[in-house]
């Protein structure tokens, strides 16, 4: 079993602090799943677990197996097991699908151990067969031009190929037809098991119908406020998050709302 | 002007130069007037660089002696990388100035289509030869340099396409240079006759580190009606040469080009690609892609100037620069009055990888007809952080990550060279030029 214990976190961007101490710990085996109102830092957590060079983490800690996860590249913390679906990847001219992810698995497997081209492409063949993805998106450039829920899909790919231990997933339903969702949703169920955690950002229900979570946690002002169970969820579902502020004296922000960019 | 250039060469020696290949009189005679109006040209201005202090007269020889080769078998290794040994019909290899080696396809001979080094079609295919020679595409009397050009040519080749002949597979020419003391005024002259379609993929290879002397290269490539050309090149001149290089497209009615040029040279470099899209529905692509590193000094001008009416232009530049390199990129779209529906876009991205080079990108839209679209798209910045964080999220180390979006950033010129070997070793040169 692995751990991912994040403890009393604080990240800014661009000088505004923006997690005001988080604390969480995810095992394998489980699924978590995150909840909360727009612009309340969910993104924000998982980029600054991921290491996005925008988000400074001021105080806190992440340990994944007590390992200080803080002081890893990027890459390290990919190599040490930890995946991100991003909620806006970014798309690369030039660099096809499937070079990118022969690279990334190579990158893990290390130096002279890299798989062979053979097994690769058969590997991609039934990931993207299984996620309903068309082949030509392995010759593709990577995410570029693809659709909202192209891009989804192609990180759930991403997720199926690499295998972490850990696999963050921001927001990974939005965009996605129904279809899709069940697609995806078996591909994550498939993945669930002894050596694999999940975090899923998610603002709706729906997504936790087809994949059901351990845990739920509510985000609001750079914190976890709330936790509980998947009825946690269903309430959050019927209710909104009112209900959740008056219990624990939370006031709205003078701006609380915004978009990433 | 400070370059009160040093030519030693004497009409003289044009004289008997021209006489030694046995060339036409008119082919004489053009060269003798070119070089006595070099002197009173003006130099040639690319926008934004000033090259008045650049070398383009002196150089130690016309004309080097290099031994051919009796197959491919016998090429260096360098060249043997580029040319697929058994698959390729249709070659042409030059060392230095000398016509190392010719082979074309019985087919593409018997339906009449011309594959040789310039001098030897200037004395069997004269009266072509001559049509097409600086007259429709580069004037002799543009300046100096082209001046100089036509006066020096030394090599080349030319390539002939009769009428509705469409030649599959493509032809190849490598211009080798392996001598310091070489200097290149090839000239390159493609014609393809109407319905006509043929691919032209040309290499400029130096094997030293560093030459003396000049390169002063002119292409020429006329499309006649309804005909199609595909034109790859990749440049990889040596530091110490001068390289003057101007291609130049010349379209008829719906006649297409689609320029690929990977332009490598560590040599100061003047580089032109201009189209003139003269036909009605005619259509240019040009792409080109640059590497700038060392502390050399380069500009690039592509245009595509449109007379025909519902003419198509695109530019594209990628460029990246390091060390303390600098270049000038100068895109230009100008449509002439009349030339109704055309559209001319132009894309220039430079990509910076260390503080000290400079990069500029000078897009410039010139218009005299309302009833046209235009556009164009120019950014000059370092690779994007967050593309990197993106990359590296899946375990890509940071090294890696960069090469792959250079490389990416790169891939529209690589992409489109016809032939697998070419198409690898620029795929090498810019490996080895970013490393
Ligand atoms: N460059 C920036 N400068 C200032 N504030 C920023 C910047 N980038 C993001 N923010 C702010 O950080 C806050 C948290 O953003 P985050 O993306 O983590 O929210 P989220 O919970 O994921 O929201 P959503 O549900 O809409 O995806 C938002 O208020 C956002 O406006
Ligand atoms: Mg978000």
């Amino acid at each position: 079993m692995s751990t991912l214990v994040i403890k009393d976190l604080h990240v800014e961007i661009e000088g505004k602090e923006i997690l005001k101490g988080v604390n969480l710990s995810l095992n394998t085996n489980e699924v978590h799943a995150i909840m909360g109102p727009n612009g309340t830092g969910k993104s924000t957590l998982a980029s600054a677990i991921m290491g996005h060079p925008k988000y400074e983490v001021t105080s806190g800690s992440i340990t994944l197996d007590g390992e200080d996860v803080l002081a890893m590249e990027v890459d390290e913390r990919a190599k040490a097991g930890l995946f991100l679906a991003m909620q806006y990847p970014s798309e690369i001219s030039g660099v096809t699908n499937a070079d990118f992810m022969r690279s990334a698995i190579n990158a893990k497997r290390g130096e002279g151990n890299e798989i062979s081209l053979m097994k690769f492409i058969r590997e991609l063949d039934e990931k993207m067969d299984y996620l309903e993805m068309p082949e030509e998106m392995g010759q593709r450039y990577l995410n570029e031009g693809f659709s909202g829920g192209e891009k989804k899909r192609n990180e759930i790919l991403q997720l199926m190929m690499l295998k972490p231990k850990f696999g963050i997933l921001d927001e990974i339903d939005s965009g996605l037809d129904i279809d899709a969702l069940k697609v995806v949703s078996k591909g994550i169920n498939a993945m669930r098991g002894e050596g694999f955690g999940c975090l899923m950002i998610t603002h709706y229900q729906r997504l936790l119908n087809y994949i059901t979570p351990d845990h739920v946690h509510v985000m609001m002002q750079g914190r976890v406020v709330k936790s509980g169970g998947e009825e946690l969820a269903q309430r959050l579902e019927a209710e909104g998050y009112d209900w959740v502020k008056q219990e624990l004296g939370i006031e709205d922000e003078e701006e609380t709302t915004g978009q990433e960019a | 002007m400070t370059v009160e250039t040093k030519l030693t060469v004497t009409a003289e020696d044009v004289r008997s130069f021209s006489e030694a290949q046995s060339e036409p009189s008119w082919l004489t005679e053009l060269r003798e007037r070119a070089l006595a109006d070099v002197e009173n040209l003006p130099m040639a201005k690319p926008d934004k660089t000033n090259i008045e202090k650049w070398n383009f007269t002196e150089f130690p020889s016309l004309l080097v002696e290099s031994a051919p080769f009796a197959s491919l078998e016998d090429l260096p290794a360098e060249v043997k990388a580029i040319v697929d040994i058994e698959g390729q019909q249709n070659i042409y290899i030059q060392r230095n100035n000398t016509p190392a080696f010719l082979q074309l396809s019985e087919d593409l001979a018997a339906q009449g289509v011309i594959l040789t080094d310039i001098h030897t079609a200037a004395r069997e295919h004269s009266e072509l030869v001559q049509k097409y020679f600086m007259t429709e595409g580069v004037e002799v009397n543009q300046h100096k340099l082209t001046s100089l050009h036509a006066a020096l040519v030394n090599g080349g080749v030319f390539v002939y396409v009769p009428k509705n002949v469409v030649v599959e597979e493509p032809i190849q020419a490598i211009f080798l240079h392996d001598n310091e003391d070489a200097s290149l005024f090839n000239h390159v002259l493609v014609v393809a006759e109407a319905n006509s379609s043929v691919t032209y993929v040309e290499n400029y290879l130096s094997t030293m580190e560093e030459a003396k002397g000049q390169a002063n290269i002119i292409s020429e490539v006329i499309v006649n009606d309804n005909a199609k050309v595909t034109y790859g090149a990749v440049d990889v001149l040596a530091k110490g040469l001068t390289t003057y290089v101007n291609r130049r497209g010349i379209l008829h009615r719906d006649a297409t080009i689609d320029w690929a040029l990977g332009l490598m040279n560590d040599s100061d470099t003047i580089s032109e690609n201009i189209t003139y899209l003269k036909g009605d529905g005619s259509h240019a692509d040009a792409k080109s892609v640059v590497v700038g590193r060392g502390e050399q000094s380069q500009n690039f001008t592509t245009e595509v100037r449109h007379w025909g009416k519902a003419s198509n232009g695109y530019i594209l530049t990628h460029a990246v620069m390091k060390d303390a390199a600098r270049a000038i990129f100068n895109g230009i779209g100008k449509i002439e009055h009349g030339a109704t529906k055309a559209d001319a876009e132009q894309e220039s991205r430079v990509l910076m990888l260390s503080k000290d080079a400079r990069g500029d990108a000078n897009p410039i839209l010139l218009i005299e007809e309302d009833d046209v679209t235009a556009g164009h798209a120019a950014s000059v910045g370092r690779v994007d952080p967050v593309q990197l964080y993106y990359l590296m999220s899946r375990g890509i180390s940071k090294t890696e990550a960069e090469r792959l979006v250079i490389h990416g950033f790169l891939a529209p010129v690589v992409n489109k060279l016809p032939i697998e070997g070419v198409k690898k070793q620029l795929t090498e040169v810019i490996e080895r030029k970013v490393r």
